[in-house]
């Protein structure tokens, strides 16, 4: 009977070789163990063997061919009768090494890969970098959430959620408009659940200026402090002596918060206000509240704010600036309980010390939250403020 | 292989230079290796090889085949199966004054030189104050897919890659397997350079007019949009295979090829989450305590606001590598694995 | 030591020990051709032209004794009496195999024979014959451990470091060095500066001494006395048993390393021929008993070649087991 020579594997990374030789020829004998051929591999030249007693009836592939392991190399005839059943040979394109009568194993399906763990229910299910679109968009992370019903939100869906909070017949919403409606339900809420009550100051603001003034003149333009952060770390420094103004309401109890983030407005261009933090800012320096601030207004203009800025804020300071009215009457930030504002410093008639002269005066108002505090410690937080801003180099 | 050129770029790693830039061609990795080892031997008369069975047997994976008769028993040397020993000769050439390339057959039998590799190479420039450092480079091939059962088929760079002290690089690509070793040899601390098994055999277009390679820098082997494949060695194939299947289904993946495992490239890293925001870390080290897990917490560090997804990987199962195919291959990352992570990972909803 | 006791030679003996070999021999010579049809993967190591070295030393030992070997074990395996089905089961990866199908070639182990591997790292196994011996000594049992290693596992620090221990603690270990003079594709000259392995075992303060490996009465004798001595308290013994190895290191290997000369001068001389030609001119065999026993062996290698054929491949669902102990199961 015939059987079919084929090129034997004979190493694991073993796929091709190259016939050199044949050391028999059609007619030949050739017994088992005998060397019958020569093939090149990448390890050199290898003799290979031929496992049965037979003589050879042809050569199927001539010298100097480059063949896969399995390929037919030779015919021969078998000697003798009762030869083994033949086996289907494994092909080298499927490799799985199933004999006819075995069943080869059932190839995996695609395996489920680990769940991941469950997240916890309760919490927000934006992904990080959808959470900061959604600032950068204006847009409050709870709306999206109840929107979502429970799967996992992503940039593209926060940005597609935007388009569609427009009213129904409305363009598209801008940015600025998604903003304002933001600001709106915030500021909504904030009166609706915060008994306010407003307090007034105005203080001479002269020592301030010259003070300011003198400080600033060494100083190249990008690191002069502004106004407006003298008032910050006044409202820090008195936030942090005076209790029930720096902390939060939540749950039905006023939580006092050990450090002191000042939330700051910056006005966003397009239209909008946002109030970041500056960490800690009863104990930094002027200099280096000088160049957050300047880093925080950058990366607000440049949509790069990391959320952790924005929820820190334990009380905020707002200004009218340069050329609003004399008095802002602000509306707190909740869950916060208490908001600094500013208006514009103005030239006006002032009584010192029995006479009248023209000094810079600024109005600062406090707007808190009556739970937690009243007209007496309001009174007293605002004095603190004034003394601190009478005698700026101490600040 | 489609494959991309990896920037040459000039500083601390500039390599001897090996001579003219090649012209394109095709040849299997093997041959790459080779070439390469050809060049160094011929640029510098320090360069030396030892290791076993590398002269007339002519190297376990064919690598060194030829060498021997071309330069000589003095420059290619079979050792005893002495792992410790030659390895620590090889510190001690490298430190006198040699550029020594060994060869450890697998990093399977590196384990028996583990002490020289971490308390004498990794450690003697550190314990001198710097008097003393160790230009020595070694080369082990690695990696499973044979049916070389479990003590024949470990994947241990993520655990060399955790030692300071040491550089570990691992060429995936024809390029890489021509230029990184004179890279290396130009390096004056010991690298380690791991070739996997199975890339022996493939062959790539080694590109044209290339003279060189940096061995700093991770390299975008596929652009792409939607999830990016973390991947080093032996698994790149895997991942370009992966990605042109996904592709027709029109999920556009990008492969990004480590080069070097330690250092780690940072910045091309989360420069390729951030464009895609997702990102799949496929590594042949068993799941646990793997480079993969390594690289996740660089990508929480440093790029965790640009993720829309958590980091996934895919790794080999945690069992010492089983001899039959069908568990062998269940146990491995395979395209197949790669396919279904992504697709879990792009889904919505309760994962 | 002393010249060896001499067994007697019998025509029983004789056909017992030339079938043993017999066994291995058609067992490595069928292994090769599946390997060839990618039946069997990986590496293969095969002991063509040693299985003198297996037989004689298995048949001096007893089933309280512990056996260490190397990757080239298939044929330690048989002649220490682990049954050919399940063993081309494993080379075939099948789960009805001694391992389970997951070690293959290099991992026979059969916990129930004593044999323990089986193991790919060369020297890797030295430590842990000590380690059965020392048990031994510290249970008060008489088991020696018979530790198989080749001329390669030499050149390790293991080997050194492990005659030093077994004999500082005078350990009941039967140290078996198979010199086929090659360690893969180095010869024992290139890699040895002191080529005489018994030498070295000496030089540690333990009893040695080297055999014809090719003669498998020489070899029986030998570690018969051998595991005797160790088994009495006197100490390690490390026997050199002097063999070749007629086919390459393993199965890829085109052998650049030696001449085809000196491999057919072996083979002439070979264990198959030694003990056949012996016999014979004493008058204890002829020619018939040979292909009897040939037959008989092949038969019985296809017999395990079909169960191997037939035999299930292990789940995938299982792929995890196994890294722990289990619970015995009831």
């Amino acid at each position: 009977m015939q059987i079919e020579f084929r090129l034997p594997s004979l190493g694991a990374d073993m796929e091709t070789a190259t016939l050199t030789q044949w050391l028999k020829k059609p007619g030949d004998a050739v017994r088992r163990g005998e060397a019958i051929a020569v093939v090149e591999t990448e390890k050199g030249l290898i003799d290979i063997e031929c496992f049965d007693d037979a003589t050879v009836a042809a050569l199927v592939v001539a010298p100097g061919t480059k063949i896969a392991v399995g390929t037919v190399l030779a015919q021969l005839d078998a000697a003798g009768a009762a030869a083994k059943p033949a086996r289907e040979p494994v092909s080298v394109a499927a490799p799985a090494g199933a004999g006819v009568t075995a069943r080869p194993p059932a190839v995996p399906a695609a395996p489920a890969a680990p769940a991941s763990a469950a997240a916890a229910a309760r919490r927000s299910r934006l992904s990080p970098a959808a959470r900061r679109r959604a600032h950068e968009l204006g847009l409050a992370p709870e709306v999206l959430e109840q929107r979502a019903a429970g799967a996992i939100l992503h940039v593209e869906d926060v940005e597609r959620l935007a388009a569609v909070t427009a009213k129904a017949t409305a363009p598209p919403l801008d940015a600025r408009t998604a903003m304002r409606n933001v600001i709106g339900t915030a500021m909504a809420r904030a009166k609706r659940e915060i008994p306010h009550y407003y307090l007034g100051h105005t203080i001479d603001f002269g020592a301030a200026r010259t003070w300011l003034q003198r400080y600033n003149a060494a100083l190249p333009v990008q690191e002069r402090l502004i106004e407006g952060l003298l008032l910050a770390k006044a409202v820090a420094l008195a936030a942090a002596r005076t209790e029930g103004f720096n902390g939060y309401f939540r749950d039905g109890r006023f939580e006092r918060a050990s450090a002191v983030h000042v939330g700051t407005a910056i006005a966003l261009r397009g239209g909008g206000l946002v109030a970041p933090a500056l960490l800690d800012a009863d104990r930094k320096d002027l200099r280096t509240l000088m160049h957050e601030f300047s880093d925080l207004v950058g990366r607000v203009r440049a949509g790069h704010m990391r959320s952790s800025e924005f929820m820190a804020a334990t009380i905020t300071v707002t200004s009218l600036g340069e050329d609003g009215v004399e008095t802002l009457y602000p509306i707190i930030n909740p869950p916060q309980v208490a908001i600094v504002g500013t208006g514009r410093v103005t030239e006006r008639p002032w009584v010192q010390d029995g006479s009248v002269s023209v000094r810079p005066l600024l109005t600062v108002t406090l707007a808190a939250d009556h739970r937690v505090s009243d007209g007496r410690s309001g009174s007293r937080f605002l004095q603190a403020i004034a003394e601190l801003l009478a005698a700026p180099e101490k600040l | 292989m489609a494959e991309q050129t990896a920037a040459v770029s000039p500083g601390p790693s500039e390599h001897l230079n090996s001579g003219a830039a090649t012209a394109a061609a095709r040849m299997t990795y093997r041959e790459a290796a080779r070439e390469a080892l050809r060049s160094a031997l011929q640029a510098d008369p320090r360069v030396f090889l030892m290791g076993e069975d590398v002269g007339r047997y002519g190297g376990c994976y064919a690598v060194t085949k030829g060498l021997l008769q071309e330069f000589g028993p003095e420059r290619i040397r079979d050792t005893p199966l002495s792992e410790s020993a030659f390895v620590g000769a090889g510190i001690g050439a490298a430190i006198g004054g040699m550029r020594p390339i060994v060869e450890i057959m697998t990093v399977n039998f590196s384990l028996l030189a583990l002490d020289q590799i971490l308390n004498n190479a990794a450690t003697l420039c550190h314990m001198s104050g710097g008097q003393i450092n160790v230009p020595l480079v070694i080369r082990m091939a690695t990696g499973a897919g044979r049916q070389l059962a479990a003590q024949h088929s470990h994947s241990l760079e993520g655990w060399y890659a955790h030692i300071p002290g040491l550089r570990v690089l691992a060429p995936g690509t024809v390029d890489d397997a021509r230029f990184m070793l004179a890279a290396a040899l130009a390096c004056p601390d010991p690298v380690l350079l791991f070739e996997h098994i199975f890339l022996y055999n493939m062959e790539g277009e080694l590109s044209a007019g290339l003279a060189g390679v940096d061995i700093d820098h991770a390299a975008v082997r596929r652009p792409g949009r939607d999830v990016v494949l973390i991947t080093y060695g032996g698994s790149v194939h895997k991942c370009l295979a992966a990605a042109e299947q996904l592709g027709a289904e029109g999920i556009d993946a990008a492969v990004l090829d480590l080069r070097t495992l330690r250092p780690l490239d940072d910045a091309t890293i989360m420069d390729a989450v951030r464009r895609t925001r997702r990102a799949v870390i496929v590594d042949e080290g068993w799941r646990s305590g793997s480079l993969a897990a390594e690289i996740t917490t660089r990508i929480v560090e440093q790029a965790f606001y640009d993720l829309d997804a958590p980091v996934a990987r895919v790794c080999t199962a945690e069992v010492p590598l089983p001899y039959p195919k069908h568990l062998e291959d269940a146990a491995l990352p395979s395209p197949a694995r790669i396919i279904a992570t992504i697709r879990q990972l792009l889904a919505k909803g309760e994962a | 030591m002393s010249a060896a006791r001499t067994g007697a030679v019998t025509r029983e003996r004789g056909l017992r020990l030339l079938r043993e070999m017999l066994r291995i021999r058609c067992f490595e010579d069928r292994c090769v051709q599946l390997y060839g049809e990618l039946k069997i993967r990986g590496f293969l190591h095969l002991c063509n032209g040693e299985e003198a070295v297996a037989v004689g030393a298995m048949q001096a030992l007893e089933p309280a004794d512990a056996v260490v070997s190397t990757y080239r074990e298939h044929g330690h395996a048989i002649a220490r009496g682990l049954a050919l089905s399940p063993l081309m089961a494993e080379m075939y990866g099948k789960e009805s195999g001694t391992s389970r199908g997951r070690g293959g070639s290099m991992h026979i182990f059969d916990a129930s024979k004593r044999f323990y591997g089986g193991n790919a790292i060369v020297g890797g196994g030295l430590p842990l014959a000590l380690g059965f011996a020392l048990a031994q000594k510290l249970q008060r049992q008489s088991a020696v451990t018979a530790c198989l290693f080749g001329d390669g596992a030499v050149a390790e620090g293991e080997f050194h470091e492990s005659l030093n221990l077994a004999v500082l603690w005078r350990l009941p270990v039967l140290f078996l060095c198979e010199n086929n003079l090659y360690a893969m594709g180095t010869a024992i000259e290139r890699a040895e500066a002191q080529t005489d392995v018994s030498a070295k075992a000496r030089v540690y303060g333990m009893a040695a001494a080297s055999v014809d490996g090719m003669d498998v009465f020489a070899v029986e004798d030998a570690v018969r006395e051998a595991v005797a001595r160790v088994r009495d308290g006197a100490g390690p013994v490390l026997l050199e048993l002097r063999t070749y190895r007629f086919r390459g290191h393993s199965m890829f290997d085109a052998q650049l390393y030696r001449d085809k000369a000196e491999v057919e001068a072996w083979q002439k001389k070979g264990p198959l021929i030694t003990l056949t030609t012996r016999l014979k001119a004493l008058g204890l065999m002829n020619e018939e008993d040979y292909q009897r026993l040939e037959r008989e062996s092949g038969a019985e290698v296809e017999a395990a070649v079909e169960f191997a054929e037939r035999a299930d491949w292990e789940p995938v669902a299982q792929l995890e087991r196994f890294v722990y102990a289990e619970q015995a199961r009831g």
